[in-house]
């Protein structure tokens, strides 16, 4: 998917959250999400595809919460310090983009939708400096992409669509 | 080779093998209990077949050490080097700390680590008027910081002063150790470490093995079989609290 597409995606996303459909018009402004920096896409694997990341990551993400903290379940796939591990901005200077600046794969995202979230007020909004994957090599995904039964691997949209919760 | 020699041959095979058979089935017990209290795998959730508890060797506890504190810091991102750089140091957050205690007729000193005593009936769960303070099934007392709203209740609930306020904004946590302004902390046991079969890191880090990690409901474990021998104390035990710390030459 292009930056454009997404940049659309995101628009139209905006323009349902604001109820104001008018804003989703292609001369607005335009959102840039940064791509993650290691091929998170169906082939070399993010979590689940990008349409139901984008719709329900939200819900993903607060149901692993709670499992992770009161249950004890330490899985991987909507782990937000893994998502951070990808979805990262590299700065000319060597350090990454912040939560709050433009860069910042949630802030693009986030600061067009004006949707304020607070997880990065107390998690790390930076990847560990030692887990950082530059690379689709690195992405721990893409071994679990290749098992077609793993929920990393590829399925189809409709299969995971609204499961969230 | 004769036919007898053949046939003794045979026979010492055989009582090699059963000797085999028998020396694994002894040592197997221990190296399978061992890893059933250890390893979990991620997504199996906290069991209350477990409760786990550090159980602390004041006599080995060494006075001006505090390898335990440090270890915490590092691995955690507070203290002295932590990132909190307007707070007090009465505001700095304290996962764990050295008390020295004295005695004022003898003059005879020990030193111990203090942390969350990790109760079995937290007071800081009865107070907390959002659920953020919550024990898991393993018996590990937490902070659920995405309900917690900063009233501190605990703190003031807590008899072993054992958590600390955030009180400014922070940057650059470490993954593990996730802290922001308006929240309460205190110690985690190391949760994810436990939950990955490792031991928490005061333990790790004791250059004293002055303490012992492990789960308490498994009478087998290293800790469990220490306390049955030669006892343990709580800090307080007349509140009742029933604590997963235990500590021994009080």
């Amino acid at each position: 998917m292009t930056v454009g597409q997404l940049s659309r995606q995101c628009i139209l996303a905006a323009g349902l959250l604001l109820a104001l459909p008018a804003l989703a018009d292609e001369t607005g402004p335009l959102a840039v999400v940064p791509k993650p920096r290691a091929e998170a896409n169906p082939e070399f694997g993010c979590v689940r595809p990008e349409e139901d990341m984008r719709k329900h990551h939200m819900d993903y993400l607060m149901v692993h919460r709670d499992d992770t903290l009161r249950r004890g379940i330490r899985t991987r796939d909507f782990s937000l310090a893994e998502c951070v591990n990808c979805h990262i901005t590299p700065k000319p200077d060597g350090q990454y983009a912040r939560f709050g600046e433009k860069e910042h794969f949630c802030s693009s995202c986030h600061t067009y939708a004006a949707v304020r979230i607070d997880c990065f007020e107390c998690h790390r909004d930076t990847p560990d400096p030692e887990k950082v994957r530059e690379t689709a090599q690195q992405n721990p995904h893409r071994g679990l992409a290749a098992d077609s039964n793993h929920p990393a691997g590829i399925m189809p949209v409709s299969a995971t669509v609204g499961e969230a919760r | 080779m004769d036919k007898k020699s053949n046939q003794t041959d045979q026979a010492r095979r055989r009582f090699f093998g059963q000797v085999a058979a028998v020396a694994s089935l002894t040592v197997a017990p221990g190296v399978i209990l061992q890893q059933v209290a250890h390893a979990r795998s991620p997504e199996e959730p906290a069991s209350d077949k477990n409760r786990w508890g550090i159980l602390i060797n004041t006599n080995k506890c060494a006075e001006g050490c505090d390898a335990c504190v440090t270890a915490c810091q590092d691995e955690y991102g507070w203290g002295p080097n932590g990132p909190e750089t307007r707070s007090s140091d009465l505001q700095k957050a304290q996962w764990i700390r050295k008390v020295k205690l004295t005695d004022k007729q003898t003059g005879h000193v020990q030193t111990l680590p203090l942390m969350c005593q990790h109760c079995e009936h937290p007071p800081c769960v009865d107070v907390c008027p959002t659920g953020a303070s919550m024990k898991r099934a393993d018996g590990i007392v937490l902070v659920d910081k995405h309900i917690c709203i900063g009233c501190r209740y605990c703190m003031m609930a807590c008899p072993y002063k054992a958590r600390s306020f955030i009180h400014e904004e922070l940057h650059d946590q470490k993954v593990n150790a996730p802290r922001g302004k308006g929240t309460v902390e205190s110690c985690t046991l190391c949760v994810q470490r436990v939950d990955a079969g490792r031991q928490p890191a005061c333990v790790e880090a004791c250059p004293e093995q002055a303490m012992i990690f492990g789960d308490l409901k498994d009478p087998e474990s290293a800790i469990s079989r220490e306390l049955r021998e030669n006892g343990g104390e709580q800090i307080r035990a007349d509140l009742g609290l029933n604590t997963g710390i235990r500590y021994q030459g009080l």
